[in-house]
């Protein structure tokens, strides 16, 4: 009950972790990668060693390329951000790169502008689509239990929720590209897809639990007060909620640790979402709920 | 009982025949049944073109990038390649454009120049009448497509016809088309007689032969100023394929070798670590039921494996990553039906009743979890890009999987040797965290 009995206290945690990562995204932005941009990014190493990054630079700025940045990446390979480039202007940044070093490219990606910005439209449309039809399918699902909350307020309690699961991270990871150099790929936005199906998850439990309570009251006649049904479901399913989350994350730090270096910021940023979304679904989501019941009792 | 342990028995061989078949198909290099690993993994390059389709109708817009996936491919395969693969992909309906992409795949190759350089010679062909407009002293020439273009082709050939130059035998290309195109071509040239048609390759004009009359049969020569040489590479590229509408190169990408590689061995180590700490956690944790939750996870993952095998799935890194979210949702469903099995142990229910009771209420909030899950990857896979869509698959299959593997591997196996009475070693094993049963 302790959560619920201070609801107002996580009410202002939420608040503050909302408010932290609306300001890191609007003070630093997020970078967005070439997926979104377009352009072109070479990842060369140097097997014999890397030369400073001010000899590469001045390897390259003779080309007629604009804006060019050069990253250390691991211990002896950079990565090349340019606009997009042809084949044959790769061709010659290779060489410009290989003159006096012996390189071996890595991956080369490179994305018309066109292309780039239909992938941020399609990312959001997927986005938005998900969350619409999880407002309509838990509507659905909860169908039986209309009081004190109507159906399609867990829906929306549920989709307020997930927009802060989202959002939390995000802020977070546009404080991590800032200090770290790191940008927003394509697979950023499959972490925070991969967030909206666990995070639903997690929440549906909790209310699975709350839905169950409402109706073996109404059969067995009991009178309980909608918070503390909510604060005996929360309690139930804390461990559950907490272990589940426990053995993610453990699979997620393996991953960090020891996965690929491509999968490595993914693996950062669903953990940070792992640990904010079973801290929301337990402390915020239902809890949520009882100021929304007590709206609908006014009416 | 004996019921459940009867089906506990064939899970368990059906598991290790499982294991079994992905160790054997991978360790076998002749095996048809090797995991199929994406681009991102494997090396390799992937280009992705734009399909001009502003000249082409739009009921015809399909027909063109099948015809251009067509051609394509048979250049692909020129280039001698293993296992390429062109697909063609229509922009949705919500981006507003209709934008239609060509996607090559080259697995093994990493020079983009040569690739797009071999891919990309291909001529285009098109015939356009020529009006001549004269305003004062200059003169203008605008050029009107006919719709007649080397979509409408069936083969080209070298042919030494009598050339302007008297004894010398000019190099001509002689032209066949199919028999839309033939019907077209006598449309043209009977409606316009005595007019110039221009024939453009590449969009250029390479000759503008005045009509004389009506050309039935299919049949059309252009007489340039060929070399020899020029005529002959000019009617290869015409056979193996003029390309049916201009395509622009948008996207490219190459993943080295090594760094794929490197990507895949770390991805497995990985995994098998990830997997042994969660199986130890659960088994902390839960005792008994987490010993059959790790088993019934190794069964999960013998079977995904062995589907993305046999269907098969293309794995690439956001596909592995689904996989592991799936993996986290298959541990949850166990560890929901833990949870709801303790709580009734509590309330004195006897081992075997706790079982069945806890299925039963853990039940609608794995459906629910689940179903959610189902219907947003579908979702994804709808409307996403091809990363996204990689992510998209894996995840439902391993969510549809993860549905059947919790209510019923799981219980299975926990009723095949749950007791009907909690006393001695049972009450430790059926216990949880630091409580027994």
């Amino acid at each position: 009950m302790y959560i619920i009995r201070h609801r107002s206290l996580f009410f202002w945690i939420t608040g503050l972790f909302l408010a932290g990562a609306v300001g890191a995204i609007l003070l630093w932005g997020l970078p967005l990668g070439i997926d979104f941009t377009g352009g072109s990014l070479m990842q060369v190493s140097y097997p014999q060693g890397r030369p400073a990054l001010a000899d590469i630079e001045k390897q390259i700025s003779a080309l007629p390329l604009g804006v060019v940045s050069i990253r250390s990446s691991g211990t002896n390979a950079i990565s090349i951000r340019t606009r997009t480039m042809t084949p044959a202007e790769h061709d010659t940044v290779l060489a410009a790169i290989s003159s006096h070093a012996s390189t071996t490219e890595l991956a080369y990606t490179s994305v018309g502008p066109a292309l780039g910005s239909q992938f941020t439209n399609k990312a959001l449309w997927a986005i938005f689509a998900v969350m619409l039809v999880i407002v309509f399918y838990i509507a659905f699902a909860f169908r039986k239990v209309s009081r004190p909350v109507p159906s399609w307020g867990y829906g929306l309690t549920v989709v307020a929720m997930l927009a802060i699961d989202i959002i939390v991270p995000t802020g977070f990871y546009a404080a991590y590209c800032h200090f770290t150099g790191a940008e927003v790929d394509s697979l950023f936005v499959v972490a925070l897809l991969a967030l909206l199906g666990y995070c639903v998850n997690d929440v549906i439990v909790i209310f699975d639990r709350i839905r169950e309570h409402l109706a073996r009251n109404e059969k067995l006649g009991l009178k309980e007060s909608f918070e503390d049904t909510i604060g005996k479901s929360i309690n139930e399913t804390m461990t559950r909620s907490i272990n589940t989350a426990l053995t993610v994350a453990l699979a997620l730090t393996v991953l960090i640790f020891l996965g690929a270096p491509a999968t490595r910021n993914f693996a950062l940023v669903m953990l940070v979402g792992i640990v904010i979304g079973t801290f929301s679904s337990i402390a915020r989501s239902a809890p949520l709920l009882i100021p929304i019941a007590k709206w609908f009792a006014k009416k | 009982m004996t019921r459940y342990r009867v089906f506990a028995a064939i899970a368990l061989i059906a598991g290790f025949l499982l294991t079994y078949f992905v160790w054997s198909t991978e360790a076998d290099p002749y095996s048809a049944y090797h995991f199929k690993l994406g681009l991102d993994l494997a090396g390799g390059t992937e280009l992705v073109y734009k399909a001009d389709m502003s000249q082409t109708p739009p009921d015809e817009r399909s027909d063109a990038l099948s015809a251009l996936q067509g051609v394509i491919e048979r250049r692909v395969n020129l280039f001698g390649v293993a296992e390429p693969l062109v697909q063609t992909e229509q922009a949705s309906a919500l981006s507003g454009v209709t934008e239609d992409r060509l996607i090559v795949d080259l697995p093994g190759v990493t020079d983009i120049k040569a690739a797009v350089a071999a891919l990309g010679e291909t001529p285009t062909l098109e015939f356009k009448l020529a009006t001549t407009t004269r305003t004062g002293t200059t003169t203008a020439t605008t050029y009107l497509s006919t719709g007649l273009t080397g979509r409408y082709l069936s083969s080209a050939a070298l042919e030494f016809g009598s050339g302007a130059t008297a004894g010398l035998a000019a190099p001509q290309v002689l032209l066949n088309f199919n028999s839309d195109g033939a019907k077209l071509f006598e449309k043209i040239t009977s409606e316009n007689v005595g007019q110039p048609l221009a024939i453009f390759l590449d969009g250029q004009p390479i000759s503008e032969p005045i009509i004389q009359e009506a050309i039935p049969g299919g049949q059309a020569t252009i007489t340039g100023r060929f070399t020899a040489t020029e005529a002959r590479d000019l009617v290869r590229n015409l056979n193996f394929g003029a390309l049916p509408v201009p395509i622009e190169l948008e996207n490219s990408s190459s993943v080295g070798p090594t760094l794929g590689a490197a990507a895949i061995s770390a991805g497995v180590f990985a995994g098998i670590v990830g997997f042994i700490i969660v199986a130890l956690f659960m088994i902390g944790w839960y005792r008994l039921p987490g010993i059959v939750s790790a088993l019934a996870l190794a069964e999960y993952l013998a079977f995904m494996l062995s589907v993305i095998k046999v269907i098969p799935v293309t794995l690439t890194a956001s596909g592995i990553a689904g996989l592991i979210i799936s993996v986290g949702m298959a541990v949850d469903a166990n560890v929901l039906i833990f949870e709801r099995t303790k709580e009734e142990l509590r309330e004195g229910k006897s081992p075997r009743e706790a079982v069945h009771i806890g299925f039963s209420r853990a039940w609608p909030a794995i459906r629910d979890g689940h179903l959610t899950m189902i219907i947003s990857g579908i979702i994804l896979f709808w409307l996403g890009t091809s990363i996204v869509q990689g992510f998209a698959l894996v995840f439902v299959l391993g969510v549809l999987a993860s549905f059947v593997s919790a209510v019923s591997l799981s219980r299975v196996f926990l009723l095949a040797i749950v007791p009907e009475h909690k006393e001695g070693l049972w009450s430790f094993l059926m216990g949880s965290g630091g409580h027994n049963a």
